[in-house]
């Protein structure tokens, strides 16, 4: 009976234009598509390869930020990069070979501090604590411009939640020990356990 | 639109990119849902953040207001 009367019903059920169903279809498809987009929680995976302080800011300052967008962040610390991780934060800056790095002195009146430097590499290469200078003229303008320390930005990335990864092969190669760095550290993998977080992430980079 | 006090301030004035950013957003996971978070800030960068902050993370900005180098945004926690 019952199944007298589906049948009975299917064949009273005018069929369905063509055209009609298609305008269902691409209207169902697009709010489908709009929930999933929305639904959808971004991610990024960075590559952080280089431990000097001017190159530490990226890579936190933009993990930081997703973080604070809601996204889900992973850091791979590889190579120099292995540093931004360690205990004792000491990063310093290299203006040698780096023609690119403004020369700015930190303090003065302003036309001094507007004015830049420019330091022959001979004097650059050939003054004992050029660097120790340089980075302590460089830490100098990040407080005066109210930009965070390397450390502030780790232990922001950490309390909402990004993944810093450390590359073993990078610890074995330095000769380096794990009770180096800090205990937070999420993984000791390598590059083909980062690799598949890496590829279905919406964002990656290499800095 | 709304009058009321908001119910949080949070003063970021000095700080640069990102620090604004998640200062507010620690700020706000604190708060309940439908309060209101007053920021104030120094940085310029803030304006176009904080927009792009709030339309990411499903907040509302009810307000943006720039004087004297000093810019006030009032946030409201869906």
């Amino acid at each position: 009976m019952n199944a007298t009367a589906q049948q009975l019903s299917h064949q009273m059920t005018p069929e369905l234009d063509q055209a009609a169903f298609q305008r269902l279809f691409d209207q169902r498809f697009d709010e489908r598509m709009a929930q999933i987009e929305a639904d959808h929680i971004p991610s990024m995976s960075i590559i952080s390869t280089k431990g000097t302080l001017d190159m530490a800011y990226p890579p936190f300052i933009l993990a930081a930020t997703a973080a604070a967008l809601g996204w889900d962040v992973s850091v791979f610390f590889t190579f120099y990069g292995l540093t931004l991780l360690k205990k004792d934060l000491d990063l310093e800056i290299s203006p040698l070979g780096n023609p690119a790095m403004p020369m700015k002195m930190p303090v003065g009146p302003e036309w001094l501090q507007k004015m830049d430097i420019k330091i022959p590499n001979l004097v650059m290469a050939g003054i004992p604590g050029f660097e120790k200078m340089a980075t302590g003229m460089m830490k100098k303008s990040l407080n005066n411009k109210g930009v965070a320390s390397i450390g502030e930005l780790r232990s922001l990335c950490l309390e909402a939640d990004v993944k810093l990864i450390g590359c073993q092969m990078t610890v074995d190669l330095f000769n380096m020990n794990q009770d180096e760095f800090i205990p937070e550290v999420d993984d000791w993998i390598g590059a083909a356990s980062f690799l598949p977080t890496a590829q279905k992430s919406d964002v990656t980079l290499f800095v | 639109m709304t009058t009321a006090a908001p119910t949080t301030t949070l003063d970021a004035r000095g700080l640069n990119c990102p620090l604004p950013i998640l200062r507010t957003r620690k700020a706000l996971t604190t708060m309940a849902s439908g309060e209101t978070l007053l920021v104030q800030s120094t940085d310029p960068g803030s304006v176009k953040d904080i927009e792009s902050f709030c339309s990411q993370t499903g907040n509302e900005l009810l307000s943006a207001s720039n004087g004297d180098g000093e810019f006030k945004f009032v946030i409201r926690k869906p």
